[in-house]
């Protein structure tokens, strides 16, 4: 079978010793950024892709996928230890992970966290490399009107699945699509937004905006508002988990995949998303669900499942269409781009060791983080120690390093500086950034199809609706939308009439 | 009735996105507006310019009927201080080169905190200047001499 052999091949490239080593970098910082309450993976990457310019595109890719979903499992350990989510997506491992902390049954919460993250991994690396052939030459077919319209559903899904109120995640979305517009027009040559200063002629660059604002503002709320942190358990003894705690999580671990690789696929999901769903599955379909919020290690099972596979999913649309699912994907983009490689479905053909190394470097990294999480354990508690006042001058000094390095400008530490406080403004008023971001890398792509679509019809806007493929994405962005709003609607009238 | 317009959410969102728009739409005015055929420079900001002012308008409305406040306190030491640093790091970076502009850079980042102590900070500075040049400078290979004309 072709993918077997595929399979082999990609293995083949990520079993060099430069790329192990890139994928144990990758994984290691991951976990510890995942531990580190506060940072998060989109700014890590931002910061550390400097990093990566002298690598070999496959080798970053590879470092930076393992810097992505290590922060997964990362973030689970935060949750059940101290009871602080490390990221976004462990928010409901905090809730039964941590009761079975202080239950003193933190090892086999952090052991099944860990196992239920790799199957979920293996899965999701078995189903991009089963799914990306063949949806990559679907999308080789795709014109510009199709592109459009794919790029519109992606966002407006991104905008309305995200955290946070969805006219202002939509209104981000706009302003991020005038972001990435700023700088030399490719059409006609005219600056745009530039006024008058030459560094701006090539565009805000996406790191200056991604450091700034998910990395300088996020420092500023956080010392505005600093969580507290407390330790229940000291040290973890005894990880393995029982017969009877095993045979309780398979089923939701499975489950838990399933729902993670589905929300994955989806554009603008969350691993958040993916893991709370699943938690609401396990408790609705648990015999007891009273037992959920005092300790049941299906609600450990179930999300950390559903988040790791989320993440690994979200790599699908990147790889095959070219298109950013999320911000972190859109940096994974940039990344390629700067590497000299036109991201889109002509990668798997023309570089397929990107492709395949990548995939079989993700489950070789899934292996390596269970390895990390479980023994390693001790070590990652005592950097959750670290306070924040040493911790966020040091985040300060790779960001700034980072950004000046991409083009050796002290203009752009300034302009990072700049959406530092931009930042914080969109987070204070509840505008969520992370829409802005994926408007932002999809801004001029966006433009030049709706340019070149309109070209093709001869300025007749129905050429959206009478190609096939292009209406289908147009009918699902309307759907999206009608749905959203529906529930929303129902609500108001319900107040009105309360 | 009277109306707390200082501390709402949704209304200064509003705010923010109908000045941003209308901000776009003047200046896209400089640039050819062109057809739907043959879309010129100034088309797709000002149709985003125009989105902009539409969801402020009714982000507006919204506020003035939910009226939910803005969370939490404002960090202004450090909504002050952080970029203040960046761009001294920026400044020096071109004019001293990389240790005095990372030492600064770190101090001063470390003084935007609550918890400030000055000569831990003083520490974590020449620490973190050390550790960045080894990895950055020795390790990559960026080209940044640690000091300029000392």
């Amino acid at each position: 079978m072709d993918l077997f052999g595929n399979l082999i091949y990609g293995f083949g490239v990520a079993f060099t010793l430069q790329n192990l080593a890139y994928c144990a970098i990758g994984v290691t910082i991951g976990t510890l950024i995942g531990v580190l309450p506060g940072i998060g993976p989109l700014a890590t990457i931002a910061m550390l892709l400097p990093l990566t310019f002298n690598a070999p595109p496959v080798a970053a890719l590879i470092m930076l996928a393992g810097i992505y979903y290590g922060a997964q499992y990362g973030g689970s350990t935060t949750a059940i230890l101290v009871n602080l989510p490390g990221e976004t997506s462990a928010v409901v491992t905090c809730i039964d992970g941590h009761q079975m902390a202080r239950q003193g049954r933190a090892g086999p919460a952090l052991a099944i966290a860990a196992i239920g993250s790799f199957i979920a991994g293996t899965f999701g690396t078995l189903l991009i490399a089963l799914a990306g052939p063949p949806l990559a030459e679907v999308a080789l077919k795709f014109g510009a009107p199709e592109y459009f319209a794919l790029m519109l559903m992606g966002l407006v899904a991104a905008a309305v699945l995200s955290q946070g109120d969805m006219a202002k995640s939509l209104a981000m979305v706009a302003m991020g699509l005038l972001l990435g517009i700023v700088g030399t027009d490719v059409n006609t040559g005219v600056q745009r937004f530039t006024f008058g200063i030459t560094e701006l002629s090539d565009g805000i660059g996406f790191i200056v905006i991604a450091v700034g604002v998910f990395a300088i503002g996020e420092i500023v709320i956080n010392l505005g508002d600093p969580e507290e942190r407390r330790f229940y358990t000291d040290r973890v003894k005894n990880l393995m988990p029982s017969r009877e705690d095993l045979k309780r999580s398979l089923a939701p671990i499975l489950r838990g995949t399933v729902l993670g690789s589905f929300f994955g696929v989806l554009p603008g999901t969350g691993p958040a998303i993916a893991s709370f769903s699943s938690y609401m599955l396990e408790k609705k379909v648990s015999k007891h669900p009273e037992r959920f919020g005092q300790g049941a290690i299906e609600g450990v099972a179930g999300p950390e499942s559903a988040n790791n596979a989320d993440a690994q999913c979200k790599f699908i649309p990147m790889l095959t269409l070219g298109l950013p699912a999320s911000g972190v994907m859109a940096l994974m983009l940039g990344a390629l781009t700067i590497q000299g490689i036109q991201p889109g479905p002509e990668v798997m053909t023309t570089r397929p060791e990107l492709f395949w190394g990548l995939i079989a470097s993700m489950w070789i990294g899934n292996a390596l983080l269970v390895v990390l999480n479980l023994p390693l354990i001790g070590l990652w508690v005592k950097l959750l120690k670290v306070p924040y006042r040493l911790l966020f001058p040091a985040i300060m000094a790779f960001s700034a390093v980072g950004i000046y390095s991409v083009n050796n400008s002290a203009f752009d530490i300034y302009l990072t500086a700049l959406f530092g406080i931009v930042g914080v403004l969109w987070l204070k008023l509840g505008c969520s950034p992370a829409p802005m971001l994926l408007g932002y890398v999809l801004g001029p792509m966006m433009e030049e199809h709706l340019r070149r679509a309109m070209l093709m019809s001869k300025g007749d806007p129905s050429v959206f609706i009478t190609r096939p493929i292009a209406l289908g994405f147009i009918l699902a962005t309307v759907a999206i939308l009608v749905i959203m709003v529906l529930p929303a609607v129902k609500q108001r009238r319900g107040e009105i009439q309360g | 009735m009277q109306f707390e317009f200082r501390n709402n959410k949704d209304f200064w969102s509003g705010v923010m996105l109908i000045a941003t728009g209308a901000a776009a739409i003047v200046i896209s005015r400089n640039y050819a507006f062109g057809t739907s055929l043959r879309m010129g420079p100034g088309y797709f900001p000002a149709v985003l310019g125009a989105a902009l002012v539409i969801f402020g308008l009714y982000l507006v409305a919204v506020g003035l009927r939910r009226k939910e406040p803005i969370r939490g306190h404002w960090a202004v030491r450090a909504l002050i201080v952080l970029p203040l640093s960046l761009v001294l790091f920026g400044v020096l970076m071109e004019h001293a080169g990389f240790v005095p502009a990372m030492m600064v850079l770190v101090f001063g980042s470390a003084a935007a905190g609550t918890d400030f102590r000055p000569l831990e900070a003083l520490l974590l500075a020449a620490g973190l200047t050390v550790f960045t040049a080894v990895i950055f400078i020795w390790g990559i290979g960026l080209p940044y001499p640690l000091f300029v004309g000392w």
